[in-house]
């Protein structure tokens, strides 16, 4: 039988190979379900790879895709730390976009050194609050935070299509449920003269650094570490819990909030309620790939991305649905958890024992 | 005013009700069937999706309507089979797991979908389950009408709960399934093997769920579109914990929140656009969340939920 002898520590080296291992056992399992549908699996993967990463354009649009994921693998990697089950970033991406455009699209006129800074904070601060009604629930009442945060994702959505057709529906909009663009003085720059890529990869990465100081060097973040690892040990230590959990849940909400701003004012320009297709819900599987590390959350996403623009590329190409992507993210997802097992364990295959 | 009353007195708000409710049933009694053993299994969304997508396709492709509901059920327990053996031996995070699945039987699904129908405009459609005819009660006026708008799938899932809360309660079956979910030591000393009941009742309520999916495909719709579980899932999970896991509350709990959901739309016609469609379309998960709030405090959960098991090891 198997035995799962716990590892004092874990060797450098399985930390950068269980990730990669778990992309590849996803990508050859995912063949399983193309060589069904009768597709050419091996073209299929290497136009997936070429469409991903081909050429200049293909990497900055893959760059592009990693931007909000980047934000929201990081809203999920600071909260699962500290075993707080946060599945609303999608919601709060949304809840941080409608702040984007509330502020940016006309109520406040200002300079860009100004403007933007303001449009970021409004929106990591509406990511933020809408966090801290579970995180209250849950300490207040001890109502489970994975279930509200899941159900709360479908009513910020309604409540976005709401404003959309109504309060915030852009007049010039053609009659169709939009916003108003955001000035330009709110819009972050491109990186590049005529790529899609934005300021908001250069915020994202930054948000990483800082969390990754913030997690790893400073007081709070070992109490949020050591709530994570014993919520019960902690509270008999004295450190203070319920404060804990809710600085977690106002730094992941507010980072889910900064994804929906930064697609908005770097990319779209305007709102629409088919913003994010599952961008908090990736970011899930972006964070447990990166074990939960800040600095592994990026190229986590940037290659979770790339699952998504190269599926897209192959799909136009010779017509498998693009729902390959999704197929890549999941096996990701259950590899990499297997995968966990070996840093956290060493397996030993032992002769039956006798009880 | 006194229309939003008299939605109550309609027997085909009573009708809504039940069907709105049926796929709940399934879903709740799948979940705390799951988590009776002490397993969260979050893969229930995807679950229905996949059960939806499955239980349809066959039907489509010449089985019989029953051979539809088998084959959801086959297709749930696979993937109730994935999860608990992800996070009953080997003991990973049920929560992350659970996400997981939902994320695999989703894309599976959607993906098996797009092969086999690669350029459709409006999805192809199945013949569905008839209304039920009843003998006598068929023919009363009130009671008539809100069965003649129910199907043979839908005492299916009333059947189910009788069956679930029976084995439960009264066989040693379910008294194991209840140990293993409370006190798992207590099942090994028996001479019981936990990972097999916690496995197997994983299965089950994974089936258990994509009925609920096929309930869908088969009897309220005619085909399967992408998006058509909208959440439902999440619901069951939060029904679940509101029935306090007793099969009888879930019943009450989800044919309370089908009444909810069709009263709102009944009442979205009523204020003819004064208030925009999306606040009521917000209630039933406003509801869901309130009724886990109110009862989360004095909520019994089952004691071992979510703590793997691990044979000689405290």
């Amino acid at each position: 039988m198997i035995r799962f002898i716990p590892r004092e520590r874990t060797p450098v080296w399985l930390t950068v190979a269980v990730p990669v291992g778990a992309g590849l056992v996803a990508l050859l399992l995912t063949s399983i379900p193309l060589m069904l549908a009768g597709a050419p699996v091996l073209e299929a993967l290497v136009l997936m790879a070429k469409g991903a990463a081909g050429n200049g354009f293909a990497l900055a649009e893959t760059l592009t895709r990693a931007t909000p994921l980047i934000f929201t693998g990081l809203a999920a990697a600071v909260a699962f730390r500290a075993k707080l089950w946060n599945i609303g970033a999608e919601g709060q991406l949304y809840a941080g976009a409608l702040a984007t455009v509330a502020v940016g699209a006309g109520l406040i006129e200002a300079p860009a050194y100004v403007l933007v800074p303001l449009v970021l904070i409004a929106a990591a601060l509406a990511g933020a609050a809408l966090l801290l009604v579970p995180v209250l629930f849950k300490t207040r009442f001890g109502a489970d935070e994975v279930v509200v945060t899941l159900l709360m994702n479908f009513i910020v959505l309604l409540f976005v299509q709401m404003m959309l057709e109504g309060p915030m529906k852009d007049e010039m909009g053609m009659g169709w449920p939009q916003s108003a663009p955001v000035l330009d003085e709110a819009t972050l720059p491109k990186l590049v003269m005529g790529l899609r890529l934005h300021w908001g990869l250069v915020l994202a990465v930054l948000a990483a650094s800082g969390l990754h100081v913030f997690i790893n060097r400073t007081v709070w973040g070992f109490r949020i570490r050591a709530v994570g690892e014993n919520a019960r040990a902690a509270r008999y230590a004295g450190l203070p819990v319920g404060k804990a959990m809710a600085l977690v849940g106002l730094i992941s909400g507010g980072l889910a909030g900064l994804a929906g701003a930064s697609e908005v004012a770097g990319l779209k320009g305007y709102l629409t309620s088919d913003l994010s297709p599952g961008f908090g819900y990736a970011g899930i599987v972006v964070a447990t790939l990166a074990n939960l590390s800040p600095l592994g959350v990026i190229p986590s996403a940037i290659f979770i991305a790339g699952v998504f623009v190269g599926a897209d590329s192959m799909s136009r190409a010779i017509g498998v649905s693009n729902y390959l992507a999704d197929l890549v993210v999941a096996f990701s997802l259950l590899s990499v958890l297997v995968g966990g097992l070996l840093t956290r364990f060493r397996i030993r295959f032992v002769r039956r024992e006798t009880a | 005013m006194w229309d939003a009353f008299d939605i109550l007195l309609q027997a085909n708000f009573w009708a809504a009700t039940i069907r709105i409710a049926t796929p709940l049933i399934f879903g709740v009694l799948g979940a705390l069937l799951c988590e009776r053993a002490g397993v969260l299994n979050l893969g229930i969304e995807g679950i229905f999706v996949a059960g939806a997508m499955s239980g349809w396709l066959a039907v489509y492709l010449g089985l019989p309507l029953w051979g539809g509901v088998l084959m959801a059920a086959l297709v749930g327990a696979l993937f109730g089979l994935i999860h608990g053996v992800l996070t009953v031996p080997l003991g990973l995070s049920q929560h992350v797991t659970g996400i997981g699945v939902t994320l695999l039987a989703t894309s599976v699904a959607y993906f098996g979908y797009r092969v086999a129908f690669p350029n459709v405009g409006t999805p192809p459609r199945i013949e569905p389950f008839p209304p039920l005819d009843v003998p006598v009660l068929g023919d009363l006026p009130f009671i008539g009408t809100i069965l003649s708008q129910q199907s043979a799938f839908t005492v299916l899932a009333f059947i189910c709960v009788g069956l679930v809360a029976f084995v439960l309660a009264r066989t040693p079956l379910g008294l194991a399934i209840r140990a293993v979910g409370d006190n798992p030591e207590a099942v090994e000393a028996q001479g019981l093997s936990v990972v097999g009941l916690r496995i197997g009742a994983v299965m089950a309520g994974s089936a258990l769920m994509a009925l609920g999916g096929a309930f869908l495909t088969l009897s309220a719709f005619n085909a399967f579109y992408f998006g058509m579980i909208n959440g439902r899932g999440w619901v069951c999970i939060a029904l679940t914990v509101f029935a306090s896991w007793r099969p009888g509350k879930a019943l009450i709990g989800a044919l309370l929140f089908g009444a909810l959901d069709a009263y709102q739309l009944r009442l979205q016609t009523i204020t003819g656009g004064a208030v925009p469609s999306q606040i009521f379309l917000m209630l039933p998960y406003i509801f869901s969340i309130a009724a886990l709030v109110l009862v989360a405090r004095r909520a019994d959960y089952p004691r071992a939920l979510m703590k793997p098991y691990f044979k000689g090891q405290r």
